[in-house]
């Protein structure tokens, strides 16, 4: 049974810790990431991420296996995705050779069974993640890139953790692997999808947790320009932008002030480096106009 | 635990959001897994597991609040903010007299400034027990408590004192001064939170969480009618419409991509056969044409549908950024042509207020005529709607007994590929009073009913 068999290496034991040990790796979680996490091991379901560009969705998949001290295998969604790429393939080419190489024609039943062994199959992400003997974290990232059709072939993975090859039969996981999908939402996903794993919504942080991953993430900064840095972006965010700022955009910033040696941030320093927070020129000029306009 | 978990799920199944039963039996798992005195682990393990849509949460918080209301001691409640706040304050609810109002205002300011939190919760109950003036047993949502309380702490005055202060103590520059009043305003709604939070409670003490449940059960986004939506979820509905522009983009893509067969080419199939001794083993197809529709939007920004006619040219936005050959008409009782405004316009917010300034709609009075609209557009831009064009209509055909011009609809529905209505109007009143929809459908391939994104959603996936 596929459920009985233990998780990951490390089982998590309390929300808390797990909130604590995400620290550890410098990813601020709140209650409700720790929270999903820590029931993702114990229910042994995969957590289906989704929310803005930037708010550190696939790093939590990679802070998870950095703390768990798990292999992280990842497969990166496109469109055009296929089983080929994403659970096993058969080595063609090998088994051509193989064919060729034999001087006197074996059986065809022999030549079959030999050919379909697991010598020539090529694993791909899905499989290599269920066939792993060490504590792993498969991250599936960006989901919503492949299309619907193909969304299906993820579904025996992530309810059942087996594969099932019709030449082999069915791989089972000797090691339920921790899961994580992400999705910027660009379209609804599948009903059957959402349905097998926890759903966790992530958005911008709030001001203090912001303040705390700047802190944590930005080497040699003072906690008085994490903060400043932190209400500034918040008050960015409240206006209407085509694109606010994300995490990663407050770190590139804080860092920035860190590289110019800035102590205290004003208005001259905002409009300075506006654009590394901002990628579209109206905003730019937009929240220039809201933050300065009297100052100009 | 596991009843009240199934009283859940059924509130959270009758405001709208679609539960599973596999998902309801997670759930049940997962609550074995989390402390149930950790209100914050229970709720993240319940929401992990019963709600998988982000524009679903705020409905699920709200059911969460209720249900698993946190059950303050009175005691401990009133006592508070003697304790937090400075020695001197004047002894509160515990005491023999309640605050007064003067101070009240006055320890509210402070905790606003200070950002003293545990203070301003403690407030915010003293606020709701003094001015809400609740009545046991009243079977209400708690929005006229709320009202009662917010109008007498007047929080907006509360803010424009807290700058003032700041103003006189410091000359700030604009930048900061922006900055500061963003916090204060986190602030407040922080301690507008705090007090929703208190006159729920309070509610659910006294009327229990099922019945107080129904009567603060909260649409979902896509089932906001747009005609009557608060700014609140007008502001949702225009974040949600973006994502259905993409969708419709990748939608139509996919499906340009796998058609990839055109008709049968003859031509190239008996020169193919020729090489199989006549037989056409394998037919040839001609590449698909990759259609490109011509839409003509003619949308209704009269007075009547107002807030439908702001989320319309929204839509008509999100349209036009997505097809190449969108045109884009707006009228009143006449009538204009405003592509060029969302050629030029990168933001629709910008668009919007543009057209609404400067579209020449207005021909007599102001008031709908749809008859001289149609006619005048037939008159102007008719020769343009040609067989690739596709028609869509806004309005909800109130016509204020002026003629109809369905001659035009008829004309249009004969040049034209299709022709869509969509009425932000509920059905059942379709054809009551001066509307005249009933008139104009004969010539629609379709009139839909559009109140709602939901609606929206379904007739944009039936077009493409």
């Amino acid at each position: 049974m596929t459920r009985g068999t233990p998780c990951t290496g490390t089982t998590l034991g309390s929300i808390h810790e797990v909130r604590e040990s995400l620290g550890s790796v410098d990813y601020v979680a709140d209650e409700r990431v720790a929270g999903v996490v820590y029931l993702s091991d114990r229910l042994h379901k995969p957590v289906l991420v989704e929310g803005p560009a930037g708010t550190g969705k696939t790093q939590l998949a990679k802070s998870v296996a950095e703390m768990t001290g798990s292999r992280l295998i990842r497969l990166q969604c496109y469109e055009g995705l296929d089983e080929a790429k994403a659970l096993y393939e058969w080595n063609y080419r090998k088994q051509l050779l193989r064919i060729q190489a034999e001087p006197s024609a074996p059986s065809w039943q022999e030549l079959e069974a030999d050919i379909f062994s697991e010598e020539f199959l090529l694993t791909r992400p899905l499989l290599e993640a269920i066939r792993s003997d060490e504590p792993t974290v498969l991250l599936v990232d960006e989901i919503d890139r492949v299309e619907l059709e193909t969304e299906a072939l993820l579904l025996e993975v992530l309810s059942e953790y087996q594969v099932s090859i019709p030449e082999l039969g069915t791989v089972r996981a000797t090691r339920v692997p921790m899961v994580f999908l992400t999705s910027n939402n660009t379209r609804e996903l599948s009903e059957a999808l959402k349905r097998r794993c926890l759903y966790l919504h992530m958005d911008y942080p709030e001001l203090e947790l912001e303040r705390e991953i700047v802190l944590r993430r930005v080497p040699g900064i003072k906690e008085e320009l994490a903060d400043q840095a932190a209400r500034i972006v918040r008050s960015l965010r409240s206006l209407e932008l085509r694109k606010p700022p994300s995490v990663a955009e407050t770190l590139d910033w804080a860092r920035t002030l860190v590289v110019l040696e800035i102590d205290s941030i004003d208005a001259a320093t905002v409009r300075g480096t506006l654009h590394v927070l901002l990628k579209y020129r109206q905003d730019i000029e937009r929240a220039a106009k809201e933050l300065f306009a009297a100052d100009a | 635990m596991l009843e009240l978990l199934s009283g859940f799920v059924g509130e959270l199944r009758s405001a709208g959001l679609p539960v599973s039963l596999t998902e309801h039996l997670d759930a049940a798992r997962a609550v074995h897994h989390v402390p149930l005195e950790d209100r914050d682990a229970l709720k993240a393990a319940l929401g992990a597991t019963l709600v998988k849509s982000g524009a679903h949460w705020p409905a699920f918080e709200t059911a969460f609040e209720v249900y698993f209301s946190p059950r303050v001691v009175d005691g401990d409640a009133t006592a508070d903010p003697e304790k937090s706040a400075h020695g001197a304050a004047t002894p509160a609810g515990g005491g023999p007299e309640p605050m007064s109002a003067a101070e009240l205002a006055a320890m509210l300011l402070q905790a606003i400034r200070q950002g003293d939190r545990a203070l301003a919760a403690a407030l915010a109950r003293a606020a709701v027990d003094r001015y809400a003036g609740m009545e046991p047993g009243r079977p209400v949502g708690g929005t006229y408590y709320l009202y009662r309380t917010l109008r007498n702490l007047d929080l907006e005055g509360l803010l424009e004192r807290l700058l003032d202060e700041a103003r006189r103590e410091k000359e700030l520059t604009a930048f900061e001064e922006r900055l500061l009043a963003d916090e204060y305003r986190a602030r407040i709604a922080a301690l507008r939170k705090a007090i929703e939070a208190e006159i729920r409670r309070l509610l659910v003490a006294d009327r229990g969480a099922q019945a107080l449940a129904r009567s603060v059960r909260r649409s979902l986004p896509e089932d906001v009618d747009v005609m009557h939506a608060s700014r609140e979820e007008l502001a949702t509905l225009q974040r949600m419409l973006h994502p259905l522009s993409r969708k419709l983009a990748v939608r139509l893509g996919r499906k340009r991509r796998h058609r990839r067969r055109g008709p049968l080419d003859f031509r190239a199939t008996v020169r193919r056969s020729l090489s199989t001794g006549g037989v056409p083993v394998e037919p040839r197809f001609r590449h698909p044409r990759p259609s490109k529709p011509e839409i003509f939007v003619i949308a209704d920004v009269s007075g009547s549908v107002a807030s439908f006619a702001r989320f319309t040219l929204q839509l008509v936005y999100a349209i036009s950024t997505q097809f190449s050959k969108v045109r884009s008409f707006v009228f009143v009782d006449g009538i204009d042509e405003v592509t060029h405004v969302f050629d030029y316009a990168d933001d629709p917010s910008v668009a919007v207020r543009r057209i609404t300034a400067e579209a020449d709609v207005v021909w007599l009075d102001g008031h709908s005529d749809y008859g001289h609209a149609l006619e005048e557009f037939d008159r102007r831009w008719g020769d343009e709607v040609t067989s690739r064009a596709t028609v869509l209509v806004l309005g909800d055909a109130r016509n204020n007994y002026h003629a109809s011009g369905a001659r035009v609809l008829e004309e249009l529905r004969r040049r034209a590929r299709h022709v869509y209505w969509l009425n932000p109007e509920p059905r059942q009143y379709w054809g009551s009073g001066d509307s005249i929809v009933d008139e104009y459908a004969v010539h629609c391939d379709k009139v839909v009913e559009c109140r709602t994104l939901r609606q929206l959603e379904r007739f944009v996936s039936d077009l493409v």
